[in-house]
């Protein structure tokens, strides 16, 4: 004969008398291969039913060493590595990195070469957000916007081919500026020639073209009642926890934090000759992440038309060495990325290779807000916050 | 002949003739809308001319795919689903009118026997989502069941009050109940979707929209969220019917639909009584069937999906006091005039 633990017996007879429900939680594991999750993040979360309790991100699959690759490259060669960290957009990567090494070398960049950055960095934005604008319906349902949007992304794809030669990994600066056109040496006179013939009048082209898609994305997406209800108020990040977590880009001005490396001077690129604004958030949910997006591509989109303007002449390249032997020292350099900050550390002993690379990539820490906000989220909403973060996971592992 | 043996002969020409022709003839259809909508060609390659063999390929693509039973699966339930699902939707064409006097069986009850076997597939979806063992495809198999209890009772109460304005069970007597309803003592006949009922069409289409899992109802499937919900597990041949089914159940609950609300077989200007409604009322019925049909397909590539809540919200708040509230007017004007 069993004799019943008198503490069992009353904690049976109390759960008896609970009318409360007992449920239990289940794990689910959600990547590394699933189609929400931008590559391969991995998300181990305990839903009780359609309840988020608590997730835990699992990052590193595409983790590629860069860092430690940098350490056995040459600068020239680290161009093509840092490419490929956040590959919607490449160019804007390779000018923090390259600007960096200048600093270090105390070169002055020429003007044509800054300028060309720059409209590339800007055209990489676009590219950027419109994969965004395809992606982000997409995963609330609606498969249309990404036709449209990757349509016209192609114009920009178009340009950036047409200028560095590449769609994604232009590798197209060199140290001291941009690369020469084909057939002609560096501090050569015929410089001025490097952009393709019609570049302005092909440029002005695809910014209508953009333009017009970013009216029906505002047609087709931003006025829809279900998506609407979908992105308002959720995913709601307050100032306090966006600066706490170290957002930066659309995700922190989402917020309502007035941060942009561009307008506060700090740029290596003269943002300061153009007329723009910087789109603020007011509520810090998805649908202002997602309009302040929008709103970015209009802006870079009147940035571009500007610099193509007044491109000025001159040549491509500073006075380089022929073999690039960076004097020793350190220099931080940080642009805004389409994605948010991204800065390059570099620690050089001298010589061909640098001592030391360390990569601050924006998307890594835009994704360490995902365990606080997704803490009691619905399944579905999950979807939509971490689409609403616009992370890239090569930008996240390096 | 016995009475069962030839209901299912009438049911299997029905099916064979008319509704997996169209199936095809939809997902076709499908293909090419949404590329129309998405700047797209679609297909093309597939029988030579506009790729119109699309549908036929995938069939046959599907059909040579493992079919697979996963570990962790109860086996007997898993294989079965796919079936359960198709026969619910076969079922309700037993009682579409196609005509006068065409229509397999005409029920007295055959609204009520509608609601009932057209529930029947949500059953094998949940059948689906619980024995595959895995966790996406009981969340959607779960969401599924949710949907259904919470879109039945929108969809009853509207139908509820197309047979207070008709006065009958009988699909064919809705439709010639259509067919002569005077207007204000006119000698206008006009389908019920203008004559008192629009309230109570657009509950239905709503209704039927989250019953089908189509956007932006399709939380059970929601391909973002669950990878494919209940469907994650299936492969081959199973997968087919569960498409087919889809798609057939899309065909029932327009063909549903275009009884109740559109006049069914019969068309504005012509007698219910006319011995030619026999051959051109199917030709109208198709014809209503594709018009709601690309409704359906129209909505799935403009709108994103909503949330489970949120479609919950909709049906208790909003749906199911509209129709009530239909009922009630229906029914003044009923015994008023």
């Amino acid at each position: 004969m069993t004799v019943i633990d008198p503490t069992v017996a009353m904690h049976l007879s109390e759960a008896a008398v609970s009318v409360e429900l007992e449920t239990a939680d289940m794990t689910i594991n959600i990547g590394p291969q699933h189609p929400s999750t931008h590559g391969v993040l991995r998300l181990v979360a305990r839903v009780d039913g359609e309840r988020v309790h608590d997730v835990n991100p699992v990052i590193g699959y595409m983790h590629r060493g860069y860092e430690k690759l940098a350490e056995v490259r040459t600068y020239a060669q680290i161009t093509a590595l840092v490419n490929r960290i956040d590959w919607v957009s490449g160019f804007a990567n390779e000018v923090a990195f390259i600007s960096a090494v200048e600093k270090l070398m105390g070169l002055e960049v020429p003007d044509r070469a800054k300028y060309i950055r720059l409209i590339l960095t800007e055209l990489t934005r676009i590219s950027s957000h419109l994969v965004f604008m395809s992606s982000y319906p997409l995963e609330l349902g609606a498969t249309t916007p990404l036709m449209h949007a990757l349509r016209e992304r192609e114009h920009v794809m178009d340009l950036i081919e047409g200028v560095t030669g590449g769609r994604f990994h232009p590798n197209f600066n060199r140290v001291g500026g941009v690369k020469p056109a084909l057939g002609q040496g560096a501090s050569t006179k015929k410089m001025s020639q490097d952009l393709p013939a019609g570049f302005l009048q092909a440029t002005s082209d695809a910014m209508d073209q953009v333009a017009g898609v970013c009216d029906d994305l505002d047609e087709l997406v931003t006025g829809n009642e279900f998506f609407q209800a979908r992105t308002v108020g959720v995913g709601f990040i307050p100032r306090e926890k966006a600066l706490e977590y170290g957002l930066s880009g659309p995700n922190l001005r989402a917020s309502g934090v007035n941060f942009d490396l561009r307008k506060k001077g700090e740029m290596v690129l003269p943002y300061d000759d153009f007329d723009f604004d910087v789109p603020i958030g007011s509520n810090g949910d998805c649908f202002d992440r997602y309009v302040v997006r929008l709103q970015e591509i209009r802006q870079a989109m009147k940035i571009v038309r500007q610099a193509v303007e007044k491109i000025p002449a001159g040549p491509l390249q500073a006075k380089v060495p022929r073999i690039i032997k960076v004097p020793s020292g350190q220099a931080y350099v940080r642009t805004e990325n389409p994605k948010g900050e991204m800065g390059y550390y570099i620690v050089s002993e001298g010589g061909r290779i640098p001592y030391r690379v360390k990569i601050r990539s924006a998307s890594f820490s835009n994704l360490s807000i995902l365990p606080w906000i997704l803490e009691g989220a619905l399944v579905p909403d999950m979807v939509a916050i971490m689409g609403s973060l616009d992370f890239v996971l090569g930008d996240v592992d390096r | 002949m016995s009475f069962w043996l030839l209901l299912v002969i009438k049911v299997g020409v029905i099916v064979g003739v008319v509704v997996m022709p169209l199936v095809l003839g939809i997902i076709f259809g499908e293909l090419k809308i949404s590329a129309h909508m998405q700047s797209r060609i679609g297909p093309y390659f597939a029988g030579g001319r506009f790729g119109w063999a699309q549908p036929l390929a995938d069939g046959l693509k599907f059909m040579q795919k493992e079919d697979l039973v996963p570990d962790a699966a109860d086996s007997a339930v898993y294989r079965l689903a796919p079936y359960v699902v198709l026969m619910g939707t076969i079922a309700t064409f037993v009682i579409i009118p196609f005509g006068p006097d065409l229509i397999a069986r005409d029920l007295d009850l055959g609204v009520f026997y509608l609601l009932a076997v057209s529930s029947l597939g949500t059953l094998g979806v949940l059948m689906a989502g619980w024995s595959s063992g895995n966790k996406y495809s009981l969340i959607g198999g779960l969401r599924a069941a949710a949907q259904l209890i919470a879109y039945e009772l929108p969809m009853v109460l509207a139908v509820v009050a197309v047979a207070i304005q008709a006065g009958t069970l009988s699909l064919n007597g809705i439709v010639e109940a259509q067919a002569t309803t005077e207007l204000f003592g006119l000698n206008i006949h006009l389908p019920y979707v203008i004559i008192g009922q629009g309230l109570g069409f657009a509950i239905f289409t709503t209704a039927v929209l989250a019953e089908l899992s189509r956007i932006p109802f399709d939380m059970p499937i929601a391909e973002s969220e669950l990878t494919m919900g209940y469907l994650t597990e299936y492969s081959g041949i199973r997968f087919t019917m569960f498409f087919l089914g889809e798609y057939a159940g899309m065909i029932a609950f327009a063909a549903i639909g275009a009884t109740l609300y559109l006049g069914g077989w019969w068309i504005p200007g012509f007698s219910a009584d006319d011995n030619l409604m026999n051959f051109i009322g199917p030709l109208v019925l198709i014809g209503k069937v594709l018009l709601l049909a690309f409704l359906f397909i129209w909505f799935r590539w403009t709108w994103p999906r909503l949330r489970e809540d949120q479609l919950q919200t909709l049906a208790w708040k909003w749906l199911i006091p509209l129709s009530l509230f239909n009922i009630v007017v229906t029914a003044f004007f009923k015994v008023v005039f």
